[in-house]
């Protein structure tokens, strides 16, 4: 087993701004998702999720607002998993709820510590 | 005239309580001679209270352990040459040592030895051992009985581990409070285990089950009752305790046989422990610290509600959902699949349980899906039925799986 870094992609404009109502019924698929890959033993960390707003340091020392103004999707949030290969953590991101919305999941293996 | 049950009882309450104040006295590394004091105390009891019966037999056991140690200390010269001098400092003469038998000094002493037992330098299972010794005052064979294991074993077991904590000099105190958080997770971690193995294991003694589980919420219960270890973990823990408790009764049937959730008898769970269990919590709430206890105490108290509904599964299933994102257990693996059946659907529960493919050697697992197929698919159910009886432990789960099998026609 390896561990993956699942990096979760959405639309640049998506609106943070939601009821509690609202909250409960987009975190209820994140929690059963994620349920369901801790109950495989497959979640190595349970990683974070990350606020809109950022900033970018370039090499020159300026500071901008976020780097959305020339990319359409932005980092939501990530989590780390166990899987065989990488195919096999492809296939265990299927069911995550950011595709349900149009966002994307880019998996990466984490390169063991030498 | 003696009657039969005094000298165990006593034994049993009052044991623990003069090892507890001896070791301290004298240090962990000495456990071995508060023990043979202790010992012999209530070996002199056996042979002289059937002669007369002293009119208060718990002071009479206290004078006695006291003189034992205070002869012990004037006629071991190498014991006295290294442990008095400490003693010493504190009691001008030794000869008027002063052997602190109060309520207070028991429970702190208790309090102690509890943080000097647990440590992760020796197996749980010693740690268990040596608290079931110590702490609660059960007897090699009890204990041997408790792990379904042999005397020797256990005596082994337990001398090892005692010379492991010997060798890291381990001190009787309390820790600092700074240290006291990660220390407690230790303890908290044993008192969890000792209530599960008298909970769940699948020795016959009824009897002895329920005193283990006792046993473990009375260890609690001093943690709780301390103002420095009064902390939020310790409420949810005790409180998990309580609500397990309560269904004492209920779960087994008078053969012993384990009777489930869905089909007790609900007038048999005991409302006061819910109730108890429910204050714990609310105490457990303070603070921000969500730990496991947290969540199991919560899981436990929507099972204390009598009425099915949808907001129960659904709170049992977000819960069972967190705990396992916090920390993986083969138990919360299938329960929170369980827990999804009740809340949306066997179906979709199916579905989930179909990916645990590292639990397909667990009777429970097979079990479980037999449960979920039951009513969808007949030759599945029966498939994962007979899997489940084929690798079912003991008789009465191979029972119980029997009727479920019936049950399909």
């Amino acid at each position: 087993m390896n561990d993956f870094l699942l990096i979760f992609r959405r639309d640049a404009n998506f609106d943070m701004q939601l009821t509690p109502a609202q909250m409960q019924e987009v975190t209820k698929p994140w929690q059963d998702w994620m349920g369901g890959l801790a109950a495989q033993n497959r979640l190595a960390n349970s990683g974070a999720r990350l606020a809109t707003d950022g900033k970018v340091v370039k090499s020159d020392g300026v500071i901008t607002n976020g780097p959305y103004v020339e990319v359409k999707e932005a980092l939501g949030g990530f989590i780390i998993i166990r899987a065989a290969s990488l195919e096999e953590a492809a296939e265990l991101s299927k069911g995550c709820p950011i595709l349900a919305t149009g966002g994307t999941v880019e998996v990466r293996q984490i390169v063991p510590m030498q | 005239m003696l009657n039969d049950q005094l000298l165990p009882n006593l034994y049993r309450t009052e044991y623990r309580k003069i090892v507890a104040v001896l070791a301290r006295l004298f240090g962990f590394e000495h456990i071995q001679i508060a023990e043979d004091i202790a010992g012999d105390t209530f070996l002199l009891a056996t042979e002289t209270w059937a002669k007369k019966l002293p009119e208060n037999p718990a002071a009479w056991l206290y004078t006695v352990a006291k003189n034992k140690a205070k002869d012990h200390l004037k006629h071991n010269a190498i014991f006295t040459q290294k442990v008095s001098p400490a003693i010493q400092l504190e009691n001008a003469q030794s000869s008027e040592l002063e052997i602190d038998l109060s309520e207070e000094n028991i429970n702190d002493s208790q309090l102690q030895m509890m943080f000097a037992i647990c440590q992760p330098i020796i197996p749980a299972e010693a740690q268990i051992g040596l608290a079931l010794r110590i702490l609660c005052g059960f007897g090699i064979d009890e204990i041997a009985y408790a792990f379904l294991s042999n005397k020797e074993t256990i005596n082994k077991r337990l001398f090892r581990a005692k010379e492991k904590l010997r060798d890291e000099q381990v001190k009787i105190e309390f820790p600092n409070a700074n240290e006291i958080n990660k220390r407690l997770e230790t303890v908290l971690l044993t008192l969890y285990l000792l209530f599960n193995e008298g909970y769940y294991s699948s020795s016959g003694n009824i009897n002895l089950r329920r005193d283990l589980c006792l046993e473990a919420m009375r260890l609690n219960h001093l943690l709780v009752s301390n103002k420095a270890t009064d902390l939020p973990a310790v409420n949810a823990l005790f409180a998990l305790m309580c609500f397990h408790a309560s269904r004492f009764d209920a779960r087994m049937d008078k053969d012993g046989e384990i009777v489930i959730y869905d089909e007790q008898d609900t007038s048999l769970w005991n409302d006061e422990l819910i109730s108890r269990g429910t204050n714990y919590l609310i105490l457990a709430s303070r603070g921000e610290q969500l730990s496991r206890y947290h969540i199991e105490a919560t899981i436990a108290y929507w099972h204390t509600k009598k009425e099915d509904s949808a907001e129960k599964w659904e709170n049992i299933l977000q819960l069972y959902n967190k705990l396992l994102i916090l920390e993986y257990s083969p138990m919360a693996a299938l329960n929170r699949t369980y827990a999804l059946a009740k809340a949306d659907g066997k179906e979709k529960a199916i579905v989930e349980a179909e990916k645990l493919t590292q639990l397909k050697d667990s009777h429970l697992y097979h079990s479980l899906l037999g449960y979920l197929y039951t009513g969808i698919d007949k030759s599945m159910a029966l498939q994962h039925l007979q899997r489940a009886f084929k690798l079912a432990k003991n008789k009465g789960e191979r029972n119980r799986i029997k009727k479920n099998i019936e049950a399909l026609d």
